[in-house]
């Protein structure tokens, strides 16, 4: 886990004309880490993955990677990386062994290291019995294998996947999870996705991205305990009135549901798990249960990526007032 | 590396039929043009020896020959270079290209190079012709020299302006045609110059002027330079053009 920082990227920014796709971005991956990238559609997910890999040149902010400036010292820097983009760029002409080396050369191997380079990252991929077989005529699993072995067939220190598992069925989706849990061992992983429990089932650290800026960067386990210890349910026969629990040291707010249920949002410092019992049994409110609720990923997901949305709502209906006031 | 990317390509011509279709149809509409050239030949050889100083089989045979390769080639050397950079813009593979360790200058020289040893091939094919009149009688080896340098330069300038509209396009229909359409009003920049003074800069342009000579055995540097001020204006457009891609959105 501290291993030593393989990419640092610094105040990195991106402009379509005039629209801003990425504004600010910074953050750092280490050896051995699996970095989530999250976010909405168009959040600007992909434009960062191909700004680092040097398919897109930056707007502003830098990009360093295991030592070298991505935009002074692109040859360095991009030897150091495996890209898988959202469309594996595959020559549907190759078979998968000509296409392996190719990329193999491409990104100075050896000629001798060749082919066990091949062997190697087939066997990673689950592609043994493939060499053969043109890739054009793969199914659509298999193709992102092939894509997968590309990006980690010259051994970089980073290896970036956007969107490695759309388009798979679940038993692949497991396949490849597992191989990038795996490759995470070693290598530093970038991984982008909108598919929330594929975050939690592979990366070491989340970040959620939208409209360009960076609204969370949290390692997985520090996600775990937010999500974990932030809310309580608990249910009553009577239930009493909610304003009630409102006022209770710690608590933020109260969600009622039916059948005198209720979800308690609360300080992550502050647990009122006591009191509520406490006054339960004082004021006979025939509470018969309680238990920390969990937060998913999804709604920590939706709080930050429609919060943000709606204080820039905010924000614009207040300039709009404050422009028509004389 | 440019040599890997170049390779590549050229292989890659071959696992498709187009590669083998222009090769074998080039070859029989050259063949069929030079065997009835050898036949005009044949006809006048009475009145031809009878002459003092009358032009040779070579000179009869291969200016020919090679006016007619330059106007096929014309024809399907867009057809081999739209795809270059076009069909990898389209199926978004260019991105292995951008993120491995290369640079644009060895990407578009390396598919550059690439259609050159292509057009390597053809030219070798078409010079199989006229080499086969070794078998029974003697030939101009200078001229033929000249000649099939002069289309060699000819046809490595095509190369360069297919690559640079390939370069500009995802559609490889609208490289082909575009690239048709450049080379074409290159060729026939001269005809506007006829006569006019003020056209002769024109036809100076020309790519046809500056082929012309090379049939008629005459190596003018002058032309060579044309040639390969061409092509580098050509490539280095193209290098400049991808780059811009990674720039631009």
């Amino acid at each position: 886990m501290n291993g030593n920082t393989l990419v640092e990227i610094k105040n990195l920014s991106r402009f379509y004309g005039a629209l801003q796709a990425v504004k600010d971005v910074s953050f750092t991956i280490r050896q051995g880490e699996v970095l989530g990238f999250l976010g909405p559609n168009g959040a600007g997910k992909t434009t960062t993955m191909q700004i680092i890999s040097g398919n897109l040149a930056p707007s502003g902010g830098s990009v360093t990677i295991a030592g070298h400036d991505l935009l002074e010292d692109p040859r360095a820097a991009k030897s150091q990386i495996g890209y898988l983009p959202e469309q594996p760029p595959l020559y549907r002409e190759l078979t998968v062994d000509e296409y392996l080396d190719y990329c193999a050369a491409l990104n100075h191997v050896p000629r001798a290291q060749r082919v066990k380079a091949r062997t190697n990252a087939k066997e990673r991929c689950g592609l043994h019995d493939t060499g053969r077989r043109l890739i054009g005529n793969l199914s659509k699993g298999f193709q992102q294998r092939v894509g997968i072995a590309q990006a980690i067939i010259h051994l970089p220190p980073v290896v970036i996947l956007d969107e490695p598992t759309v388009g798979l069925d679940p038993i692949q989706i497991r396949e490849i999870r597992t191989l990038i849990r795996e490759l995470g061992k070693e290598h530093g992983m970038i991984l982008s996705t909108h598919i929330l429990p594929e975050v939690q089932a592979t990366c070491d650290r989340v970040q959620i991205i939208n409209k360009g800026e960076l609204v969370l960067n949290e390692s997985i386990e520090g996600l775990e305990h937010q999500m974990k210890s932030a809310s309580l349910t608990v249910a009553f026969r009577h239930p009493p009135e909610q304003k009630v629990l409102e006022i209770l040291p710690g608590v933020k707010s109260v969600q009622p549901e039916k059948d005198g249920r209720m979800h308690v949002f609360h300080e992550a410092e502050q647990n009122p798990t006591e009191a509520i019992l406490r006054m339960a049994v004082e004021k006979n409110w025939g509470l018969y249960e309680i238990r920390p609720g969990r937060l998913s990923l999804e709604q920590i997901f939706m709080e930050l990526t429609t919060d943000a949305a709606a204080e820039n709502a905010q924000a614009a209906a207040v300039a709009i007032t404050s422009d028509s006031q004389p | 590396m440019i040599l890997t990317v170049g390779l590549r390509e050229f292989k890659s011509l071959f696992l498709s039929p187009l590669a083998w279709s222009i090769l074998a149809v080039v070859q029989v509409i050259l063949g069929f043009l030079f065997l009835a050239r050898l036949e005009v030949f044949q006809l006048y050889q009475p009145q031809l020896m009878a002459m003092d100083g009358a032009p040779g089989l070579t000179e009869i045979v291969l200016p020919d020959l090679l006016g007619n390769a330059a106007v096929i080639l014309l024809l399907v050397a867009p057809l081999l270079t739209m795809r270059l950079v076009a069909e990898e813009r389209r199926n978004r593979t260019l991105a292995l290209l951008f993120s491995a360790p290369l640079s644009m200058t060895e990407i578009v020289l390396g598919k550059y190079l690439g259609i050159l040893l292509f057009l390597l091939v053809l030219l070798l094919m078409i010079a199989l012709m006229p080499l086969s009149l070794l078998a029974g009688a003697s030939l101009d080896l200078g001229l033929m020299a000249s000649g099939f340098l002069g289309l060699a330069l000819l046809l490595a300038g095509f190369a360069a302006v297919g690559l640079f509209m390939s370069t500009l396009t995802q559609y490889t229909t609208v490289a082909a045609i575009s690239t048709f359409g450049a080379l074409l009003l290159f060729w026939i920049l001269d005809w506007s110059g006829q006569g006019v003074g003020g056209g002769n800069w024109m036809a100076y342009l020309s790519l046809f002027n500056h082929y012309k000579p090379f049939l008629e055995g005459i190596f003018d540097s002058g032309d060579a330079a044309y040639h390969v001020l061409l092509i580098t204006t050509f490539l280095v457009l193209s290098i400049r053009r991808l780059d811009a891609d990674r720039l631009g959105g």
